[in-house]
């Protein structure tokens, strides 16, 4: 807990005074009851009017004093958790950011999502309620069995055991409950898994005419969950009973004593009453306790997952910096292997080649041939298990990744656009670019065209990550993003794959026109795409099976042979 | 929640009425029993005067009342909690079936045109919100309003003044209630609108970490971030602030009212009005009194929210079905193949036709290649060959009969679909082989998979045929093309149609398979959309879409002759760089 700990830093005086004044509230409440019984015991025994109104002017002293110290509590509690939730949320933040890609991936994107907006939120929640009522409630309970004790001794050792059992019993069967509620998350998250499932493959499924059995199979899960739902009630539908049972077995002991000891001498009515007051709030902060328990529990397992991200070191960090000679070839790769996974099969094995200003390089090879681990290990998403990847005459591990990342423009296959207009998603990379730069790129992505048919221009806004537009539009504002921040190298990592021929043809007339100064690396699984690339790297199982022109590779090499002939580029 | 929405909740809430009459009869009695114990006790004090005046005799038989009363409490209250329970769940299990049921019969616009999360999460967070309103409206608002009606009863029969001060105290005890649940509410609105624009952010900046950590724009992101965490705590921690202000208000109202009650109370018995019992039974009524009204504001709340829910749940049951199949449709077994188009035209938004007057014949076990840019409308027309969407006008026939006359089902059954995104689902690799056929036979399926090139792949998983799968277990984008292929080879109907099918294989298995599929395409009328050109030049007949419209249709000879958008297209791709 060391690293929540930190957040709470700072904090000191909000987590002392919140708790205080709730207990000054709680005091005060104690104290009713009390008067109440010297109102019977004095006031009534005597007749006496007077008495009963200032011992009323009591209780609303009291109950003035409570509420005050009770805003004052609240007001503690709620800053220090909102605050610590927002410290939180920040470094979970820039921890997310800072994780590799293979850390991010193996943390699980989704949950990384959930760490911040869902688990801070629990964590936030648990915090505000152990400061309102983690003190509170532990004194209410105590106190009023010490009250009680204090009115009458003897009386009072009803509460003692009464509390004791009662909890005992209370745990006992909320025991049984906890695991149940981690049950019926489970089934939910099976249900929605499910149900995305279905609408996701609502074609085939529609095709093979499955959509009853499909519908009994989410049935059996949704009645899995109900099942679930009505055992764990069963089991809450017994608290309440159980929980009075004890209190009243217990008023019914408090006036059977009571009348006993008050034949005796040695009690009085005005104290039953008291007694009888002090037994509610027992009940009362025994239930709340019973509420807070499942809050905590939940707290803490979110503290154990945040903890866990916040304790994970980054793999990727900076290097000292270096300068980037624009002598020195743009990219050179000296040997360079990569492994997945320690000692798994490698993912790439020995791979040099060297790239200048102005050159394309293309790459190709079929799924799994390591063509993307290589464009990672230029942007320094993973690193090399040996050999050297230089960039600019500086290894890339020399670099800062700000100013490495900085350096090159990059566009996966999956094309991601971010909520706003399409300007702002274009300068993202380069928040100075001026529109004129911004339209420049479009034309050569290809993409102008379309941009200038949309409602509002480059002003129009993207929702949802573009649902609206088709795949190659998304692809092409892609590429223009990385255009417009004029990158030292480009790389396309299957960049075009969801442009139609003739688009991707005058693209890559557009960037050879442009790319003059600029490197790029090209992957593709076209060899069409490629043909006319500086040299052509050909991968296979990791390993590079052919490097030079498509005339060279054609007369050379096996595999892009073989390639070039499946897509009809010879015969 | 508005009436509407109650009357059509109402008739789920009845069919379970067994657990509806036990909730409602287990509320009564236990409120009722719960009430009578204050009256109980203070009757037994009425009993215990002082050092040696206590009657025993009096004060035990009231205890034993008291022993039944409390036994009966528990017991009606167990009764309620649980048939309360029982039946909110079951209600929100018939809501969310009967919106599944809606959901699989809805025509695909309906689901196309609705984000996938958005449904999922109506039908399982919006189904529980819907059982946890009936659960409150039934083990709270129930017994509160009995508890209320009751305690005003009993308080009138102890003493009218009393009584008449804490009725009029009650909407005085409101207002602050009032107030504070307005500011909470403004403030929670205000930070729910600020955490769905932070949660947008961290899913699209988190689900796209490799573009933006290339962007190296961290430094900006963390500023961005910083920027909406700042805004979500401003409103947060007043929404925060505000909803705590609740119990403590509260509890000083209810200090007041008992306050009121202690202090008058007494003065009564001092004049000699009630007794010293009465005036403790006064005291705990004062307290059960205001209780249900203090509660209702967040139960109100909960069922504000959960008719929110109901709204959003019937208008998926409200949605209209797909247009049914004619009674008198035909269910064939199989068919030749015969495939004609006439005058079809298709859009899925008004006035922006997607596919235009589309005329083509494709005779029995003939290949037809459909060609042209994105969005010209090749996937359109497979969807309307599969009858997931209707056209707006033209026919489609099949043999000669019309789709529209063709039973759903059979004529799925006839045509075997590939689509480029497949679709896994969670189960083993044969129990996804045999999706088409759930009762294949082991032999068939593995004699699919061959045929399929995915034997060799299968057999390396953990588990072979048994090892359970799933669209995110970690097969590639061909591995799953291949297991979407296997069941076709698996189902043999007698129409094809192949959108993209093997667009993600790499080049070799690409090889391997296009001979298996060549011969089982033999004698089967198919319809190929394809990129690749190269695997589309043996179709018999090819129509180039353009804009949603026929361009040119012929064989690939006549075509490229004519020197159309399909020769640019083919030498776009076989001549890239050379232009």
């Amino acid at each position: 807990m060391q690293q929540i700990k930190q957040s709470l830093r700072g904090h000191t005086d909000k987590l002392i005074l919140a708790p205080l004044f709730k207990l000054l509230e709680a005091i005060f409440e104690l104290m009713v009851p009390l008067i109440i019984a010297r109102i019977i015991n004095v006031g009534i025994a005597a007749g006496d009017t007077g008495f009963i109104l200032v011992q009323g002017g009591w209780l609303l002293g009291l109950a003035v004093l409570g509420i005050l110290a009770a805003v004052i509590g609240q007001h503690y509690a709620a800053q220090a958790a909102a605050d610590v939730g927002r410290v939180l949320r920040s470094r979970l933040w820039a921890r997310t950011m800072a994780l590799s890609y293979e850390q991010a991936e193996a943390a699980g994107r989704g949950k990384l999502i959930h760490l911040i907006t869902g688990d801070v939120t629990q964590i936030q929640h648990g915090l505000n309620m152990l400061l309102r009522l983690g003190v509170r409630v532990p004194l209410l309970a105590v106190g009023s069995v010490v009250m009680a004790l204090w009115l009458n001794p003897r009386i009072g050792l009803i509460f003692l055991v009464t509390v004791i059992a009662l909890g005992l019993s209370l745990w006992l069967v909320i025991r049984r409950i906890l695991p149940g509620f981690g049950e019926i998350q489970a089934e939910q998250d099976e249900l929605s898994r499910l149900g995305r499932e279905h609408l996701a493959g609502v074609r085939v499924i529609r095709a093979f005419n499955r959509q009853a059995s499909e519908a009994k199979a989410f049935d059996r899960v949704a009645t899995g969950l109900t099942r679930k739902l009505m055992r764990v009630g069963r089991m809450i539908a017994l608290l309440p009973p159980l929980a009075s049972l004890f209190i009243h077995g217990a008023v019914l002991g408090i006036v059977w004593l009571g009348a006993r000891h008050t034949y005796a001498g040695l009690s009085n009515p005005g104290e039953i009453i008291a007694l009888v007051s002090y037994m509610g709030i027992t009940l009362l902060s025994i239930m709340v306790a019973v509420h807070l328990t499942i809050i905590f529990t939940r707290a803490l397992a979110s503290m154990r997952r945040v903890e866990a991200v916040l304790e994970l070191t980054p793999s990727i960090v900076d290097g000292p910096g270096a300068v980037f000679d624009a002598d020195a070839p743009v990219l050179e790769f000296d040997g360079v292997s990569f492994a997945y996974h320690m000692g798994a099969r490698s993912a790439l094995a020995d791979i040099s080649f060297t790239l200048r200003a102005g050159e394309t390089l293309g790459v190709i090879g079929g799924t799994g041939s390591g063509k993307t681990t290589l464009a990672g290990l230029i942007l320094r998403f993973t690193d090399a298990a040996a050999g050297e990847v230089r960039v600019g005459g500086a290894a890339v591990g020399a670099y800062t990744l700000r100013d490495l990342r900085g350096r090159l423009g990059y566009v996966p296959q999956k094309a991601a656009l971010f909520t706003g207009s399409v300007a702002h998603n274009l300068r993202m990379a380069a928040p100075d670019a001026a529109e004129e730069e911004l339209w420049a790129a479009l034309e050569i992505a290809q993409a102008a065209e379309f941009v200038r048919a949309l409602p509002e221009g480059i002003d129009t806004e993207i929702s949802q990550g573009g649902v609206s537009l088709s795949g190659g539009q998304r692809q092409r504002l892609n590429i223009a993003r990385a255009i417009v921040r004029r990158p030292a190298m480009l790389v396309l990592d299957d960049a075009s794959s969801a442009l139609d021929y003739i688009t991707d043809a005058a693209l890559g007339r557009a960037l050879r026109d442009w790319a003059e100064g600029t490197a790029v690396v090209l992957i593709s699984q076209r060899a069409a795409s490629l043909r006319l690339a500086d040299r052509i790297l050909v991968l296979e199982d990791g390993a590079a099976v052919g490097l030079g022109t498509h005339g060279e590779l054609i007369e050379r090499c096996a595999v892009y042979r073989e390639i070039c002939r499946s897509q009809g580029l010879c015969s | 929640m508005n009436k509407h929405i109650l009357r059509r909740l109402l008739p789920y809430v009845w069919r379970y009425w067994p657990y509806l009459l036990g909730s409602v009869v287990g509320a009564i009695a236990s409120v009722l029993c719960f009430l009578l114990l204050p009256v109980l006790v203070g009757r037994a004090i009425d009993y215990i005067l002082g050092v040696g005046q206590v009657d025993f005799i009096a004060v035990g038989r009231l205890l034993q009342i008291f022993v039944l009363a409390a036994l009966g409490k528990a017991l009606f209250q167990w009764a309620m909690f649980t048939c309360t329970r029982y039946l909110s769940a079951k209600v929100g299990q018939a809501v969310r079936r009967d919106a599944y049921g809606r959901i699989s019969e809805a025509p695909l616009s309906a689901i196309d045109g609705h984000p996938h999360g958005d449904l999922v999460s109506r039908l399982v967070n919006d189904a529980e919100a819907v059982a946890d309103g009936v659960l409150s409206a039934l083990s709270s608002l129930l017994p509160g309003a009995v508890t209320v009606l009751c305690t005003m009863v009993l308080m009138f029969t102890l003493d009218v003044r009393i009584a008449l001060v804490v009725i009029i105290a009650t909407p005085v005890s409101i207002l602050p209630a009032r107030f504070i649940a307005g500011r909470t509410r403004k403030y929670f609105r205000a930070q729910s609108e600020v955490q769905g624009r932070m949660g947008a952010y961290v899913n699209e900046m988190v689900t796209n970490g490799a573009q933006v950590a290339a962007m190296a724009c961290e430094g900006a992101s963390q500023a961005d971030f910083d920027a909406l965490n700042e805004r979500f705590f401003r409103s947060n921690v007043k929404a925060v602030f505000y909803s705590s202000l609740a119990n403590p208000m509260t509890r000083f109202v209810n200090a007041m009212i008992y306050l009121a009650v202690g202090v008058l109370g007494a003065l009564a018995v001092t004049a000699g009005g009630i007794t010293v019992g009465s005036l403790s039974a006064f005291l705990a009524y004062a307290h059960q009194y205001t209780r249900p009204f203090n509660e209702a504001t967040a139960v109100l709340t909960q069922i504000q929210a959960a008719g929110a829910s109901a709204e959003r749940l019937f208008a998926v049951i409200d949605r209209p079905p797909e247009t049914a199949d004619a009674a008198d449709a035909k269910s064939p077994d199989s068919c030749k193949g015969l495939v004609e188009l006439k005058d079809v035209s298709f859009a899925y938004a008004p006035h922006r036709p997607v596919i235009r007057d589309v005329n083509l014949t494709a005779r029995p076990g003939t290949h037809v290649a459909l060609v042209g840019p994105t969005g010209s409308g090749k996937t359109t027309l497979i969807n309307l060959l599969m009858r997931f969407y209707e056209t707006d006008s033209g026919t489609i026939s099949v043999d000669g009969v019309p789709v529209t006359q063709i039973a759903r089902p059979a004529l799925r059954r006839m045509s075997g679909m590939v689509l480029q995104d497949s679709w896994i689902c969670r189960a083993t690799v044969a129990e996804n082989i045999a999706y088409g056929r759930p009762d294949a036979v082991r032999a068939e399926i593995e004699a699919a998979a061959k045929a399929a090139s995915a034997h060799s792949f299968i057999l390396g998983l953990p588990e072979g045929y048994d090892t359970v799968i799933s669209g995110d277990s970690g097969l590639s984008a061909g591995q799953k093309q291949l297991i979407s292929i296997a069941r076709i080879f698996l189902t043999k109907p007698d129409m094809l149609l192949l959108d993209e099918a093997t667009s993600s294989l790499d080049t070799r298995t690409e090889l391997l398979l296009g001979t298996a599929l060549a011969r089982f395409m033999e004698g089967r009328t198919s319809f190929v959309v394809a990129h690749r050109l190269a695997t589309i030049r043996g179709a018999d007949w090819i129509l180039v879409l353009d804009h949603g419209e026929v361009a040119e249709a012929g064989t690939h000879a006549d075509l490229l002759a004519r020197g159309g958008l399909y020769a640019r297209l083919y030498h776009s791709q076989f001549g890239v760089l050379e232009t």
